[in-house]
């Protein structure tokens, strides 16, 4: 990977904490898709304004006691997952505007 | 008792809400009346109104699946066989259609999914029957066993209905109404309501038994069989908290049958 990643939820979902697990249904083809709690501490953060770098060093790192090695690896193929279904939106700058949108999720 | 307005129309009730829909046609009057039988209002005020053109067969619409559209203050529903719109703010409508009761059915279970949406409810692929005065669902993909346990209630269980499940909720509390949305048993539920209970997702096997599952699968469960038709992200995202909210309220477990009467013998 080169140069820091930022990541952003994206508008198009519905998502709620069930227990200690995130669902999550996109709204462009209805796809449910389950985090378990460290995808789901990555999810949260992810508000556009913070590298994936940064959530997993201030998210991940420490609370489920992996090196940010592992831990950035691990990240980088959850995002790629979901940014491959549109749920999530991936950027080499801050993304502003969809972090704004993401916010008026429930 | 059915009472049409004029011959020119008819109040249809389902969940309490009433519809009236405008047609000059006696004989589509008349059609309508034995297919919503129990469900016809005969009188009152009605919250929608839609009038109904009655066209010649061909077909009305290019779309073959149906389709839902929002799009400046209308909603447009279509397939092959109707077009019709709805205004919600005029809480009026119009409906294009062949002289056939299924196009309409289709326009009334779009409409309650659009209006149940905004009430936390929800239609659903599901069976539903009254037993000791509270509701019990079962959800399940076409082939799952809806009418099959329909059909296998002893006589003490009201069915509300054998296909689609009317699920609405008051505070804390869900309810179930009838409908006269049929499936193989092709007759209309009964006309009443009661909490809900606890809703079953379906399964075949070799035993009769209820198990617990996760929440997620619940949820999951759920929502597979949800009636949904908007791809609308507001209304995806209401459906889902809609879906999530029932499951922290209501029991969701799976009940494994094998298709005898003896099945129900868990359902108290």
């Amino acid at each position: 990977m080169n140069g820091k990643q930022y990541v952003a939820r994206s508008p198009q979902i519905a998502a709620r904490m069930m227990g200690d697990e995130m669902m999550i249904m996109s709204a462009i083809d209805s796809t449910l898709f389950t985090l378990n709690e460290a995808a789901a501490a990555i999810w949260n953060a992810a508000d556009g304004s913070k590298a994936l770098e940064e959530i997993v060093a201030g998210k991940v790192c420490e609370q489920f006691d992996v090196t940010p090695e592992a831990g950035l690896k691990d990240a980088g193929e959850l995002v790629e997952r979901l940014a491959g279904h549109g749920i999530l939106i991936v950027s080499d700058t801050p993304i502003v505007r969809a972090a704004a949108a993401a916010k008026g999720s429930r | 008792m059915t009472t049409t307005l004029a011959r020119s129309g008819v109040i249809i009730e389902v969940g309490g809400l009433p519809i009236q829909l405008h047609v000059n046609n006696p004989v589509f009057i008349e059609m309508l009346e034995k297919r919503y039988a129990g469900f016809v209002a005969p009188s009152g005020p009605a919250k929608f109104e839609f009038e109904i053109d009655l066209v010649a067969p061909g077909v009305i619409s290019a779309s073959e699946d149906v389709q839902v559209t929002w799009q400046a203050g209308l909603w447009r529903m279509e397939r092959g066989d109707f077009y019709a719109e709805w205004n919600p703010a005029l809480a009026c409508g119009r409906i294009r259609q062949t002289a056939n009761p299924y196009s309409l059915d289709c326009v009334l279970r779009i409409v309650h999914t659009l209006l149940l949406a905004r009430e936390d409810g929800f239609l659903a692929h599901a069976s539903s029957a009254v037993r000791n005065g509270r509701a019990f669902l079962f959800a399940g993909v076409s082939g799952a066993g809806k009418t099959t346990m329909a059909s296998l209630a002893p006589p003490d269980v009201a069915l509300l209905t054998d296909e689609i499940s009317y699920v609405t909720r008051r505070k804390d509390q869900y309810f179930a109404f009838g409908t006269p949305f049929a499936g193989e048993l092709a007759r209309p539920g009964e006309n009443m309501t009661a909490p809900i209970a606890a809703l079953y997702l379906l399964a075949k096997g070799r035993e009769n038994k209820i198990e617990s599952i996760g929440t997620v699968e619940a949820v999951r469960g759920l929502l597979e069989d949800i009636l949904f038709f908007a791809k609308d992200r507001e209304l995806v995202n209401l459906v889902f908290q809609a879906a999530c909210d029932f499951v922290g309220r209501v029991p969701v477990k799976r009940l494994t049958f094998v298709p005898d009467a003896r099945v129900w013998e868990l359902i108290r």
